[in-house]
């Protein structure tokens, strides 16, 4: 049977089915919980770019869907006190060293920022994951920026002659979450009136 | 083969990095610090028991022919449950180690176990064969990160707490508080450099062994 001629071609085929099914049920098993751990994740994040106090509502119900610059919808969380809005927080990203790396910020109605948290990225462990707030206080610096403080011309990293520091041996890796953040406030900038708008979704 | 035999072919004589010159690619990649080398280390061991399993048991139905590419899609499929299952009851975890995982499937001695061992021996073999080959590696990548991070960062286990919980932040000590270290070490040459230097002070231990 195994020196039959159609027996490798015939093994290779049942190989790859077996393989296939065993992915299909296990995406299907673990579809949802993995759905849930990352919209838990989302929340975790969401909360941690807004100082404590800053909201009172349960922001991942009450979000407004923006089409982006390149035409993509981003969905925007609004924060409220009371009935205000006081900010909104959504997701920016930029091409890094090996990959998207995406940063959720928050942006006060002055256009002022809040706070950054990278919740995604595949940047070399032990050189570009200082950008994770776990492993380095980088990202910290970004708290209260705007767009004209620094100046446009200053947002940066100081190897370009900006205010950001780099790390050592990395980058390609800082500059991206810089123009990540600056691309949101400059969305938040274009889209004020929309994201500020009462009523909506509360 | 004795289970002693296997457990000293995978520990030392044997070494995946350091005797077989095999997984060079994530060797050199993600050992920037002990604690990378470690996740590392732990995540292929687990893989590799599990594929050292898997193959042996197939093995007699696998014809020579296609027997590369059953390997391959078996181990990228095994590779791809477990992050899968990971990310879905283990979350905590594959945020640390989720990094690499995805990198596990290019590492050639998962391949390399499959085809020299398991494919020509039982189950029970194969699988101590994949553990004492998985610590081997771990061992060899959580030595060369250490050696990268003690020179190029000053601490040694860094982070610990971040893989292995709370419990372990003792492990993390800085050696050298205040330097900045050298950088040559972090970056890819500083791999080659100590993965050299780790080889020769092996094969020394080995010929004053046999010498004497």
């Amino acid at each position: 049977m195994k020196d039959r001629l159609f027996y490798p071609p015939l093994l290779l085929g049942l190989i790859a089915l077996a393989t296939s099914a065993s992915l299909v049920l296990a995406n299907a098993a673990t579809r949802e919980r993995i759905a849930l751990a990352e919209r838990r994740d989302l929340q975790d994040s969401l909360g941690q770019v807004l100082p404590p106090g800053h909201a009172d509502n349960e922001l991942l119900a009450d979000a407004v869907e923006i089409a982006g610059a390149d035409g993509k919808a981003v969905t925007v969380y609004r924060a409220r006190k009371g009935r205000n809005v006081t900010g909104a927080v959504f997701r920016t990203s930029a091409r890094g060293y090996a990959g998207e790396i995406d940063v959720v910020i928050g942006v006060g109605t002055d256009g002022r920022l809040l706070g950054a948290r990278v919740v995604r990225h595949q940047e070399t462990p032990g050189l570009g994951d200082k950008i994770e707030v776990a492993r380095s206080k980088w990202i910290l610096g970004f708290d209260g920026k705007s767009l004209g403080d620094p100046p446009a011309e200053k947002w940066g990293v100081k190897k370009d002659g900006g205010v950001f520091d780099q790390f050592a041996g990395a980058t390609i890796t800082p500059r991206a979450v810089v123009r990540a953040v600056k691309e949101g406030l400059e969305f938040f900038a274009a889209h004020r009136a929309e994201i500020l708008a009462e009523g909506g979704a509360s | 083969m004795k289970p002693d035999a296997i457990v000293r072919n995978g520990l030392w004589d044997q070494n995946v990095v350091f005797a077989q010159m095999l997984a060079l690619c994530p060797a050199m990649a993600v050992t920037t610090s002990g604690v990378n080398g470690l996740g590392m280390g732990l995540a292929t061991t687990a893989v590799l028991v599990a594929s050292n399993v898997l193959i042996a048991a197939i093995r007699r139905l696998v014809s020579p022919e296609v027997r590369i590419p059953v390997f391959i899609a078996l181990i990228a499929t095994l590779v791809t449950l477990v992050d899968m299952a990971m990310n879905a009851w283990l979350h905590e975890l594959h945020k640390v180690l989720g990094l690499f995982i995805a990198l596990i499937v290019v590492n050639c001695a998962i391949l390399g176990r499959a085809e020299s061992f398991a494919s020509k021996s039982p189950v029970g073999e194969s699988a101590l064969d994949g553990l004492a080959m998985g610590l081997g590696f771990t061992l060899a990548v959580t030595a060369i990160g250490l050696v990268r991070e003690l020179f190029g960062s000053g601490t040694l286990f860094a982070q610990a707490s971040l893989l292995l919980g709370p419990g372990f932040a003792f492990l993390e000590m800085t050696v050298a508080p205040g330097t900045s270290g050298m950088l040559l070490m972090v970056l890819p040459p500083g791999g080659f450099l100590v993965l050299g230097l780790l080889l020769a002070g092996k094969r020394l231990i080995d010929r004053r062994g046999s010498g004497a």
